[in-house]
Order: structure tokens, then sequence, then C-alpha cells
């Protein structure tokens, strides 16, 4: 007899997991669906509020060898061999269309590899669109500047780094930089390198340092706190703050509660296809079911 | 009315769009804070874990010119022109200006992925970040080159002050091959791999080590060809200013300058078109 894995996970538990397939046999989502078999949902843009983002029948496909190599990584083979054998194409999105508007927090959900990561990857610009394209506001950024930071240097200097970085004056750096400090709690290690920080003090400095920044279009993935639960409560509190503040959010993550507390709207992509679209209770209940009917 | 005019009246625009050439410099002028701290911030950081920390930026050089004047100039015998070790000296501290822009610019992009993919910035901010880094490295160096000359005989003069514009047409030609560099690394990543052989090719091709016209005399077409080499006529003009009797071609100034600002315009509309490609994950 065989056994189907599925069966064994009780859904009510893991709610969110669902194997990784995008290199798996299972290549049922692979080119199954052709462009133009999705139906190019008609954006309609309500008038009386100011959009945002418009993503408009977006397609995103990637090209992978069988063996799950990227093309481009492959440089040689595509230099020697014309003819492409063994390549597929893997159309990570299939057709998404959305207005966001102004205050709107909307919550990306879906299984693994269903795309999510993609969309937001493609909103934010770093994927090209095979068709379709996004237009927005200003461009939406990721919150999160650890990668600007050089572990070598002081807290100090990493706190005029990342605020050059994300685009304050150094005026403007200089008025924040009490208050980055207060809110890492660092005030005692602030001349330390930060290499000598532990991970939950360098992970403090970064949120704080990122949380600093007002941003039109915001971009959070599965990384709405840090640090131990006192500041994990603060910092829920700061993106709270920020969410307020900012345009547009965007939240992946597959922590429905975070979804449930920060989104006013959550969108459903499942295999590439956007499934549904609307409010955040209405929404995961119709994902959580579809769980648990597999 | 189609979706990108309905997203132009409310004054959205396409996500990742490559700016107008102006737009573009403009913005990454706007960034210059930025750039200059980064710069600042990674030699700081680069030799902070070593005991002789920044030390080491001026010793690498001083034993490369030790070493190299050692065996080039038993090698060369009595081919080699008069003040050898001044002669050397200037060459290999001035190259490693270049080699750094070269291999540094190469590495601008793909070795900053992460930071190009969270933050929004022009990624020229890059490559000119770390041409910065290459020039305030330079500066110390150039410092301690003087010194080498005066212990090595060299009376100082007035002519070493020359070295200043110098140096910026040299900063010039190197920021227009890091932008070169930092695309077609982007495209073909194994070219970081050849870069050190490059790097090594032009350093015993550009005259660091011997006087052309002492060595390749016998090919006078060689010789002639030297005559419009950037590289080598870089080092030239810089001997002629700080040497006590070397000579150099007041055309080498126009050879260098056309050399720099050719490269810089080329660069950077080369580096500029692809703006779009950066950070993407291929």
């Amino acid at each position: 007899m065989r056994i189907n894995f599925d069966d064994l996970i009780n859904p009510e538990l893991h709610p969110e997991y669902e194997p990784e397939r995008i290199f798996s046999d299972d290549t049922s989502f692979i080119d199954v669906v052709s462009p133009d078999e999705v139906t190019n949902s008609n954006l309609s843009i309500d008038p009386n509020r100011q959009p945002v983002v418009i993503v408009d029948n977006l397609h995103v496909k990637y090209r992978v060898y069988s063996s799950g190599k990227a093309v481009g990584a492959a440089g040689a083979r595509r230099l020697l061999q014309s003819n492409m054998r063994g390549v597929r194409t893997v159309h990570a999105l299939k057709g998404i269309s959305f207005v966001a508007y102004e205050n709107e927090s909307i919550g990306v959900i879906g299984s693994n590899g269903s795309g999510k990561s993609t969309l937001l990857k493609a909103i934010t610009g770093l994927t090209p669109p095979a068709s379709g394209s996004v237009y927005a506001r200003s461009r939406p950024s990721l919150l999160g500047v650890g990668a600007a930071l050089i572990p070598g240097l002081s807290g100090d200097k990493n706190i005029t780094l990342g605020g050059l970085a994300l685009g304050y004056s150094r005026q403007e750096v200089e008025e924040m930089r009490e208050e980055i400090i207060k809110f890492a709690e660092l005030e005692e290690f602030i001349d330390l390198p930060m290499r000598t920080y532990s991970s939950g003090m360098s992970a403090r400095l970064k949120f704080a340092i990122a949380a600093s920044k007002q941003h039109d279009i915001l971009i959070i993935d599965e990384a709405l706190a840090v640090g131990d639960a006192k500041f994990k409560k603060r910092s829920e509190a700061k993106i709270r703050e920020i969410r307020e503040n900012a345009g547009t959010i965007f939240n992946v993550s597959h922590s429905m509660n975070s979804i449930k507390e920060t989104c006013n709207r959550c969108i459903w992509i499942e295999k590439g296809v956007q499934k549904m679209d609307g409010d955040t209770d209405t929404v995961i209940k119709a994902y959580q079911a579809h769980l648990k009917k597999k | 009315m189609t979706v990108a005019e309905e997203a132009e009246k409310y004054g959205l625009h396409r996500v990742g769009a490559r700016p107008s050439l102006v737009d573009y410099l403009k913005q990454t002028w706007s960034r210059r804070e930025f750039i200059y701290e980064l710069a600042k911030a990674r030699v700081q950081s680069q030799n902070d874990r070593n005991r002789l920390g920044m030390l080491w930026e001026v010793l690498k050089p001083t034993f490369n010119a030790l070493m190299y004047g050692f065996i080039f100039g038993i090698l060369q015998g009595g081919a080699k022109g008069p003040d050898f070790p001044v002669y050397v000296v200037i060459g290999v501290f001035l190259f490693e200006f270049f080699t750094s822009s070269m291999t540094g610019g190469a590495k601008s992009i793909t070795g900053n992925t992460a930071l190009v993919q969270s933050l929004a910035f022009p990624r020229l901010a890059l490559p000119v970040a770390q041409v910065t880094q290459g020039i305030l490295t330079l500066m110390p160096m150039l410092l301690v080159m003087f010194i080498y000359a005066m212990i090595l005989g060299t009376t100082p003069k007035w002519t070493w002050f020359v070295i200043i514009p110098l140096v910026l047409l040299f900063s010039v030609f190197n920021m227009g091959i890091a932008l070169i560099c930092a695309r077609i690394t982007v495209h073909v990543r194994d070219f970081t791999n050849i870069l050190p052989l490059i790097g090594r090719v032009l350093f015993f091709t550009s005259g660091v080590l011997f006087s052309v016209d002492r060595i390749l005399n016998q090919w006078p077409w060689m010789v002639t060809a030297f005559d419009y080499h950037p590289l080598y006529q870089t080092l030239q003009i810089a001997r002629a200013m700080i040497m006590d009797n070397a000579v150099y071609e007041p055309r080498a100034w126009w050879v260098v300058g056309i050399w720099a600002f050719a490269t810089l315009v080329f660069g950077l509309v080369y580096f500029w078109k692809a703006e779009e490609r950066y950070g993407r994950a291929d």
C-alpha cells in the first residue's frame, strides 16, 4: 500500500505547511496554464480612493534546468549548447491583478512555493515580469537595512551608514540618532563594533534603524518582530505605528494570527494563481478550509 | 483607457523603470553622502582585525615594490634606467589604485546583492563608492610614496603637486573601468575568475617595472604603441613630475585625458543601460 504522507499531517496543527514542490517530481503546475487560459481579471479602480500600487495581469516565469539549477548560473552550458535541453519554464505567477489603495495593509497568503515571495519581489521591481506590469507611486521598499551595515564598525557609525543608505541626509540622521539608540536599548554598547553584539542586539539595531524610516509603500516578509518577548512587543507596536504612517503595507507571513492582527485585506495565491482577494477573515477562512480539504 | 494611462492619471509609475541618464546622475549625486560614508566605513573596517590595521594598506605595496624591484632589477641588469627603485615605487603604488578599482568595481554589484535587493538607490552608487574607497586608500599611499622617494635620494620639488590633477584624471579613468567591469560581472560571473589574470597581464605590460624605450627599442612600433597606452602614460607623467631626471612628452596629458573621459562616458552609459537588471535573480 502506498502511504500518502499528506494524510499523516494534521492540517489543524500545521495549517501553513506544505512540502516544497518547485523542484519535486510534481510538474503539474509547470506550464500547465498558458497565459491566454488565465482569465484576466479586469482591473477597476475605485475613483473615490487614491490607488498606490497597481498590479496589472502580472506573469512571472523562471527558467530552470530540470536538475533545479538556474539557467543563469550555468553560463558555460548556455554558451556551449544552443538547444537547451532539459530546460523547464516555471510559470511562477499567472496573471495577478489588483489595486492597492492608500492606507491599506494587505496580507499575502498561500502555501509554500505558491508565488508569494515572487509577487513581492516583482512589486519591488527586483524580478522582471514576463508580461504585465506593476505601477507604484514610489518605489516599494522592504523593511530592512541589514545589508547596508558593516559588522566591523561601531553601532554608532552603523546608524550613520544605515540612515544614509535609507536616503536620509546627515542632519536627519543626527536628529534620529538618540531615538534609534534608545529604541534598540543599546545605550551602553553603541560604541562597540557590531560584530561583538549578540544576535538579538544586532537584530534590534537593524530593526530600529529600518523602522525609523517613513515608508510610502512597505513590504514586510515574514519578519514581523525580532528579539526577546519584551522587544517583540515593542517592535510589533512600532510596526503598527509605521503602518499607520505608511501609505500601504504588504505583509507576507505564514502566521495567520499575525496576518489577522495586522492586515485589513488579504490576497490568497495558490500555485501562482490569484485565488481570492478580499476581507482578511473571509480569505483566511477559505484558505484554511482549502488546507483541510487536501 | 489602458491600465498604463490610468496609472499615469493617478501619478503612478512603472516599478523599476530606468530613469533618464540625466535623472540617474542627479539621483546618484543626491546620494553622495551615502557614497562617501560607505567608502569611508569600508576603509575603516577593512583591516580592523589585523594587528597592524591600516598600516597594511601601505605595507602591501611596499613589499610588492621591494620584491618586483629586486627581481626585475637583477633581470634587467644594465638595461634598467637611472633611479630604478623610485621608478618601481611610483609604478607599483599608482598601479595598485588601478587594480583595486578594477577588481573592486567588478564585485561592486555582485558582491552586494543583499544591499541591491533590499534598498532602492541608483546602483551607480556602488561602483562609485568602490573607486572612492580606492582614492581614500591611495592618499596615505601617496604620502608614503613621496617619503620613499626622498629616502631614495630624490629632491622634493614643486612639480610633486602636479600629482593631484594627475590622480584626478586617473580616478576618472579608473571609474570608467570599474563601471564596465561591474556590468560585465553581472552578466558573466565567470569574469571575476579571469580578472586577476587580466590585472597581472596589464601590470607586466604597462611599464610598471621597466622603461619601454630601453627594453623595447628593437621594436619601434611597440614603443609607438606605448605612446597611447593610458596606464603607461599616466605612470610616465608621474615619474617625470616626481623623479629628478625623468622626461615625458607633454602630449601624454592629452592621451591620459582623452582615455579617461572616453572610458568614463562609455562606462556610465554602459552601466546605466542595465540599471533594471541589477539585483535581479536570474
